[in-house]
């Protein structure tokens, strides 16, 4: 019983992304009439402009706020899995409820900040790469810590405490023992929140100014007219390259 | 231990002070332009002395926002509900499949989580549009003599719910069952319990954390969805995620935008609080 209601979850998740990937090599742009094998939406998706600048938009704000978030967001989950401390529990609800908040709040909220800090400070001017990268930044940070702090929960502390016994000074435990153990906690949190990044359309919209459309927002703009073949397309890319790595990571995985 | 007091500080205050600026700061002005008026200029937006009830008296005033939070409320009920039904059995299918196995099917289950959010919404667009293939499959079968409304009402909204959330549920419901004592199901076996008597009274009561936690995981972000109703839902299935970006994007009304998104943070705040003390424990 249990084991048909799973078979149904599968095909429900699965099916949809499995049609879209058929009907980008569908040469009608009708979605439900099968006009024949072709790749011509490829070629029409490598020629948009639109589309290749906003992707380039879209890596370089996901490069730079994963890691900002995976520098923040290690610090974090290291502070929340080891200290008691003044304002614990405001730090904490902070680190861990872009968890969960609808998109629409702390999209609107960081808007409203950046246009009162220009008029006050004049900082930042205009919106574009560097407020997407702190909305982003301050999203991926919670997914980071996280996944940090689990990982600090299952730690073995002896090794730290023998290097200290030893006299190695604290810094020098934290950067040479306690981080390298962590790392692949850190590398997943930054892949997560490098994902998240290149996926986010609201706190992109609401964050980003003239000539700073990011992917999703080209797409979204798309597919609210409609089908769009070369969104097929891009969306087989996309799901082909994200089967390969995480295919990859989870082979690597099974062989050690 | 790491004990030095200033190597704490350095590792706890980067980030305290980026989520104060980043986070907290951001929530006190919106508090703040909730409490202005609109205005024509840059920004858009003026705020007086004292605070001008405006934005909060359009919103209690106005049933298009009630209906939009009813809403709301209602659709992520549902949805919830449908992902526990679906979620809890494919968790415990999976919780009970041998060692190698689950891995990979617990894999199949976070893969869509890792693909976008936003085309694997407007795939369904293709599904459900009255030209689209559900539609023409059963118009071919001769099954339905007319395209069933499928997107664009409440069922569409439903559905995109479902279908985007659905590993919220499974994952947290996974983790508890995962961890299940299987001598406990032996004992209620060998004291002559049927199966049925002991998932009710063995596993269904000790996986209840798995459930708050998968609930309301899915619960809090669905309410306040953006991309689904717009996408999928029309105009009878307003919800507060998508007014509040309308009043922004399309009405260019900031100070009443701000005081849905207070609105919403206050009524999200139960349940949120409830997450926090799921985790905790």
């Amino acid at each position: 019983m249990s084991r048909v209601l799973l078979g149904i979850g599968y095909v429900f998740l699965y099916a949809p992304i499995a049609l879209l990937v058929l009907y980008s090599f569908n040469a009608s742009r009708l979605v439900a009439v099968w006009g024949g094998f072709s790749t011509k939406w490829y070629g029409e998706l490598l020629r948009n402009e639109a589309i290749l600048g906003a992707t380039l938009v879209s890596l370089e704000v996901a490069a730079l706020a994963a890691t900002i978030a995976a520098v923040l967001g290690t610090l974090a989950g290291t502070a929340l899995a080891r200290w008691r401390f003044p304002g614990r529990t405001v730090f904490s609800v902070m680190a861990t409820a872009p968890l969960v908040l609808p998109e629409v709040i702390t999209g609107l909220s960081l808007l409203l900040l950046f246009v009162s800090t220009e008029q006050w400070l004049g900082w930042p001017q205009g919106r574009g790469v560097l407020t997407i990268t702190i909305a982003h930044a301050t999203l991926g940070l919670a997914f980071v810590a996280v996944v940090v702090q689990a990982r600090l929960a299952a730690f073995d502390r002896s090794l730290e405490e023998a290097a200290l016994d030893l006299g190695a000074p604290p810094w020098k435990v934290y950067a040479t023992i306690t981080l390298p153990l962590i790392a692949p906690g850190i590398a997943t949190g930054w892949l997560l929140a490098f994902t998240l990044s290149l996926d986010d359309l609201v706190l992109a919209s609401f964050t980003s100014g003239p000539g700073s459309s990011t992917l999703p927002m080209v797409i979204f703009s798309a597919v609210r007219l409609g089908v769009s073949p070369q969104i097929n397309a891009l969306a087989t890319i996309l799901i082909g390259l994200v089967a390969l790595v995480v295919g990859l990571a989870f082979w690597l995985g099974r062989r050690r | 231990m790491i004990e030095s007091k200033r190597l704490r500080a350095g590792i706890l205050l980067p980030p305290y002070l980026w989520l104060l600026l980043f986070f907290l700061a951001p929530f006190l002005i919106v508090l703040a332009i909730s409490f202005g008026e609109t205005a024509i200029g840059v920004p858009p937006f003026t705020l007086g002395w004292p605070p001008s009830l405006f934005s909060w008296e359009i919103l209690a005033g106005d049933s298009l926002y009630l209906r939009a939070w009813g809403n709301s409320l209602l659709f992520a009920t549902i949805a919830t509900l449908c992902c526990l039904l679906l979620g809890y059995p494919m968790a415990y299918a999976i919780a009970r499949a041998p060692g190698r196995r689950r891995d990979l099917l617990l894999l199949f289950v976070i893969l869509p989580f890792w693909t976008s959010f936003l085309i694997r919404v407007y795939a369904w667009t293709g599904l459900l549009r009255p030209n689209g293939t559900i539609n023409e499959a059963l118009l071919w079968l001769g099954l339905i003599e007319a395209p069933l409304p499928l997107m664009n009402n409440a069922f569409g909204v439903v559905l995109g719910l479902v279908y985007s959330y659905l590993p919220f549920m499974v994952l947290p419901l996974y983790a508890t069952l995962e961890k299940l004592d299987a001598t406990l199901l032996e004992a209620a076996a060998d004291l002559g319990a049927t199966p049925r008597r002991a998932f009710l009274s063995v596993t269904l009561p000790l996986s209840l954390p798995g459930i708050l936690a998968g609930s309301l995981l899915v619960f809090i972000p669905a309410a306040g969805e953006f991309v689904v109703p717009d996408l999928l839902g029309g105009p009878d299935t307003l919800m507060i995620g998508k007014v509040l970006w309308d009043e922004f994007f399309t009405n260019r009304d900031w100070p009443v935008a701000s005081a849905l998104a207070v609105s919403m943070l206050v009524l999200l705040g139960v349940p949120l609080a409830l997450l926090r003390r799921a985790f905790a424990s």
